[in-house]
């Protein structure tokens, strides 16, 4: 069989590929989106929750995009919290847990309702080549899908091996075969790859959990959304659990490390630091006597309990008698074992900004399989390849995400530059300009972007440049303001009587001052609604380190400014070191700023490239 | 766009130096130093004076408005009398002019080919140019690392890392196990670096250094003839010598002009085991000033080991040369033979420091310690405010550690990530 012809094939309806198969349909391009079942559209293999520190500014900025992610997570939110609440803006990340059930339902529905966008049930086993390019995919029916551009989301499924103590087997997710021939061909391309692993914990059934003597984590009393288009939470809320790891439950896990697979010599791939598994953390962290363990429902109707802080890979045995030791776990029944998966990731930096490989036209990777981990990171990925394949089937330029614009534009340029050697997960340390780069400006940070290329709907458009023109109003009607000190001191405000003048603004910059505070100034300010107030208090908050940041910014945009050709001749630059030629050669950046970023990479070195793209600019318009 | 500067004539000693300047702030510099009244695009002599209103020198003056120059942005030029001195002074009050900084090697050449200055001939030549001077400062910038500042340089990493990382984690991490309040252990980290850094601030400047003369330490084993050549070298009996071993028990100094830089002689006890409590105190001593010295003198035998390591650009020369066979390589001071020899082999080392690229890139340092000062001593009144406000103290510490980048190395996040991770256990 062979299907009529797309633009775009997107394999894998995961985060990424789920993502990807929307930005690509939402740029108007005929999108199939390749999953072995159905069904299996926006599972959450891992635990059930979106967002968190950095992830939850990903999950804004795929919605500013118009993307599906946050809309999808509100609907199946069961307990939102904004994390760092008492801090200051920049660091504060909206989180919730998810309803695996509502999360796969409106992730499929807003698949299936999605104009462009085919949903085709198969195994995608091989590329279409035509020549050196991608042309489409093969199904293992033997089904032919030609396509101007390919986009692969294959997950942890390239040579995936599943590891539960000293037992292992390929699987890409338990319960799934991992895509050899899909692997091999990979191989073919010459790309370089690397392995990885992550693990889960065991699921356990909530009625078997004696909730009574755990402490219980409600969720925010005003719940803080992902979406700028959601108005207020649907699903039922709930609380999670907290407890604890204890002395005996150390000692039995210590007892049994050399069965454990990772510590049994069994997995040579990279672990993340961050998500470490029950063994590591007591083997690396002896002196700790305890570890917290969050115990998250996975839905409301569902009586399994994903219990975050114990992922393993010991023998299921070890995983009953450890997690029984556990107060309130006593007689807890494991509903699935936790394993340990080991996979193939293919080394992010044979990739564009734009997520195609280098090498391969018509080809674009994203998700794990390009190093990462979370679902926040992969749909991030999804976005962008989604985005650029459309372009790409369209003969048109790409678009590129910056680091001064936003965390996408930070990973992404973090992945194609530098590379993983873990997999790479989102923090907002990663991001230098964070002041600026916030969970509440997302959708003034990229929305435009989003309208200009044309993938945002109607609705987001309206409801975007009306909340555009009342926060201009208000701020500046709070600009206009001219306030002696005597006038502000007279409304309540201790300032310095220096005799300066301020406005509205510098005066909402100060730490204790609230929008509130400043009515008595205008009386019409009474009238601006309350999400308005809240961002220009925000905004005024960093108002001063945003400033001095904006050379920084200024040099960076300039630095990206300047594209360097793919075929650019390094070896031709007369005093650049070897070491650094070889550099380059490798990673072959595709601007001025991405060079900058080169290990070793020294001022005068930029300039010598600079000047090399001035000659190779005026040869050829000469 | 930040406005920048530096010596843009040939290192070392010559009749006229130039100092450019380029970049929105520059005509505003031009006036500060020159007084007020310069033509947009002119030239005028000038006298430049420093802050306190200080004459520094008579200099001819060059202005030029963008984009009629040579970066196509505001330039000003200052031709001023070649002295060190005066050079330097000059420097040194640039980099404290708001929003000016010493050019980084190829700069200048950068804007101007950003505004599309250079025609392709000229970019031809560049590669050499921006070579040599990236070289001659990574020179520098290695013997001021391999010397004095280099153990700083490596705890102040270390410390900044660690303040760093710990107001990382408390906001990365904000869900996990981290403590809540940092507070007491960064500011335990700051204190560190804030103490030295203001010890290396308040220390002498280069410029002040050439006012206030270097100081060159005499090393060697007793009795090998230090004190004779300090007392040849200055003319006069300044240290009392005998052949006696252990005679000289306190550091002696002599105060003197070489090739026209003031120089402080010091003339040291012996380095060897002490006989007594009073020299045993007289060697230590020794030890401390010689490695505090600008430059040492070695009177030592070809690998004889003293306690003072030797620097880069430290200076080794045979004892005794009227006692030797062939007494090349060695000197005198009873014969004098070796002297002019040994003057001509100081004065060239510390001209070669006093000049230029050398200057440039102590003045560099200071500068960067200067506003790593600042922002550290902003971090801290964030800091005090609590972990509420962790956001903006990790923009501070961050700019502190931008400021520093060049003399301890880049910092970024996946370092902080390394000692995050290594001291909490973090993670579901």
């Amino acid at each position: 069989m062979k299907h009529s012809e797309f633009d775009v094939v997107v394999i894998g309806g995961g985060h990424a590929g789920t993502e990807a198969a929307h930005a690509a349909a939402r740029m108007g391009a005929r999108v199939a989106l390749v999953t072995l079942r159905r069904a299996d559209i926006g599972i959450m293999s891992c635990n059930p929750a979106i967002g968190g520190l950095g992830k939850g500014h990903l999950v804004r900025e795929i919605d500013a995009m118009d993307g599906v992610m946050g809309r999808v997570a509100d609907r199946a939110g069961i307990q939102f919290r904004l994390l760092n609440r008492r801090k200051g803006p920049a660091v504060q990340g909206p989180r919730a847990q998810a309803d695996r059930a509502l999360y796969r339902a409106a992730m499929l529905a807003e698949t299936e309702n999605r104009q462009n966008l085919e949903i085709v049930e198969g195994e995608a086993v091989d590329f279409l080549m035509q020549g050196q390019s991608v042309a489409g995919v093969v199904l293992a029916d033997g089904a032919e899908i030609p396509s101007r551009a390919v986009i692969l989301t294959s997950g942890t499924f390239l040579r995936g091996v599943i590891y539960i103590g000293d037992i292992s087997r390929p699987g890409g997710r338990m319960g799934d075969r991992p895509s050899v021939r899909l692997a091999e061909r990979i191989e073919s391309f010459g790309l370089p790859l690397g392995r990885l692993k992550t693990g889960t914990p065991p699921r356990l059934d909530g009625r078997t959990i004696d909730w009574s003597g755990l402490e219980s984590q409600p969720g925010d009393e005003d719940p803080v959304l992902f979406s700028f288009l959601s108005k207020g939470v649907t699903a039922p809320q709930i609380a999670c659990g907290i407890t604890h790891t204890n002395h005996r439950t150390h000692e039995i896990i210590r007892n049994n490390l050399s069965r454990s697979a990772m510590y049994g010599g069994h997995i040579e791939g990279v672990g993340p630091r961050y998500c470490p598994s029950i063994e590591d953390k007591i083997v690396r962290f002896a002196e700790k006597d305890s570890h917290q363990i969050f115990l998250e429902p996975e839905g409301i109707d569902d009586h399994t309990i994903y219990p975050n802080g114990i992922s393993t890979s010991l023998p299921q045995e070890v995983q009953e008698e450890y997690v029984h030791s556990i107060k309130g776990l006593e007689s807890a029944k494991i509903l699935q074992p936790g394993y340990a998966i080991e996979y193939d990731y293919v080394d992010p930096r044979s990739l564009t900004l734009q997520l195609a490989v280098k090498d391969v036209p018509g080809l674009f990777l994203a998700g794990q399989i390009n190093g990462t981990t979370g679902y926040e990171e992969a749909a991030a990925q999804g976005l962008v390849a989604g985005l650029n394949a459309a372009l790409f089937a369209r003969d048109e330029q790409g678009v590129t995400f910056g680091r001064a614009d936003s965390y996408i534009g930070v990973m992404i340029d973090d992945l194609v530059t530098r590379g993983v050697s873990e997999p790479y997960r989102m923090f907002t340390s990663r991001a230098e300009f964070r002041l600026s780069l916030r969970a509440d400006n997302a959708d003034q940070r990229l929305t435009p972007l989003a309208i200009s290329l044309g993938c945002v709907s109607e609705t987001r458009r309206r409801e975007f440049s009306e909340k555009m023109d009342k926060l201009s109003d208000a701020r500046s009607r709070l600009e206009s303001l001219s306030l002696t000190p005597s006038m502000i001191r007279h409304a309540g405000i201790a300032v310095n009587q220096d005799g300066n003048r301020r406005s509205g603004m510098d005066l909402l910059a100060f730490p204790d001052v609230n929008f509130e505070d400043l009515l008595p100034f205008d009386g019409t300010l009474g009238g601006v609604e309350e999400g308005i107030r809240c961002q220009l208090k925000n905004d005024a908050l960093y108002a001063n380190y945003i400033e001095r940041q904006k050379r920084d910014i200024e040099a960076l945009r300039r630095d990206e400014g300047h594209k360097i050709p793919v075929d650019f001749d390094y070896a031709k630059i007369d005093g650049l070191s070897n070491e650094l030629k070889a550099k380059l050669l490798q990673s072959r950046p595709e601007n001025l700023a991405q060079a900058s970023r080169i290990d070793g990479m020294t001022p005068a070195a930029l300039t010598l490239i600079l000047s090399r793209l001035r000659r190779s600019q005026g040869a050829r318009s000469a | 766009m930040d406005t920048i500067f530096a010596l843009a004539s040939a290192s070392g000693k010559a009749g006229v130096a130039v100092i450019r300047v380029s970049g929105p702030a520059a005509h505003g510099a031009a006036s500060a130093l020159a007084g007020a009244g310069l033509a947009r695009r002119g030239m005028a002599v000038r006298s430049l004076r420093d802050a306190a209103g200080q004459l520094l020198d008579q200099a001819v003056v060059l202005t030029f408005s963008a984009p009629a120059s040579f970066t196509g942005e505001d330039v000003a030029e200052f031709q001023v009398h070649g002295s060190v001195a005066v050079v330097s002074a000059i420097l040194n009050r640039l980099a404290r002019m708001d929003g000016l900084r010493q050019a980084e090697p190829g700069e200048f050449t950068r804007r101007a080919l950003e505004n599309g200055k250079l025609d392709l001939a000229q970019v031809e030549g560049l590669a050499d140019l921006i070579d040599a001077e990236t070289e001659a400062q990574r020179r520098q910038a290695q013997a001021l690392l391999e010397g004095e500042l280099g153990a700083l340089a490596e705890r102040w990493r270390r410390d900044l890392i660690r303040a760093a990382a710990l107001v990382e984690a408390v906001l990365d991490f904000a869900d996990e196990e981290v403590p809540e309040d940092v507070t007491p252990e960064v500011s335990r980290c700051l204190d560190r670096v804030e103490a030295d850094l203001r010890r290396q601030c308040e220390g002498v400047s280069i410029t002040e250094r050439i006012r206030a003369g270097f100081e060159v330490a005499i090393i060697g084993a007793p009795n090998v003839g230090k004190s004779t050549l300090l007392n040849a070298l200055a003319g006069r009996k300044a240290a009392i010598t005998s052949a006696h071993a252990g005679t000289t028990r306190d550091v002696i100094e002599v105060r003197m002009d070489l090739a026209g830089l003031p120089v402080t002689l010091l003339d040291t006890a012996g380095l060897r085991e002490a006989q007594d409590e009073i020299e045993e105190i007289g060697i230590a001593l020794a030890r401390e000033r010689a490695e505090a010295a600008d430059l040492r003198v070695f009177l030592a035998e070809e690998g004889e080991q003293l306690d003072v390591k030797m620097r880069p650009g430290d200076i080794r020369v045979l004892p005794k040369a009227d006692l030797r066979e062939s007494p090349e390589g060695a000197v005198s001071g009873v014969t004098g033979q070796g002297l002019d020899d040994l003057v001509e082999r100081i004065s060239a080392e510390l001209s070669r420091r006093a000049t230029g690229a050398g200057i440039a890139t102590r003045e560099r340092h200071r500068d960067a310690m200067n506003r790593a000062l600042a922002a550290i001593g902003a971090a801290r009144q964030v800091l005090a405010r609590g972990a509420d406000d962790y956001d903006k103290a990790a923009e501070e510490l961050r700019s502190a550690i931008r400021a520093l980048e060049s003399l301890v190395g880049r910092i970024d996040v996946e370092n902080l990530l390394d000692e995050i991770f290594a001291s909490f256990c973090l993670g579901k």
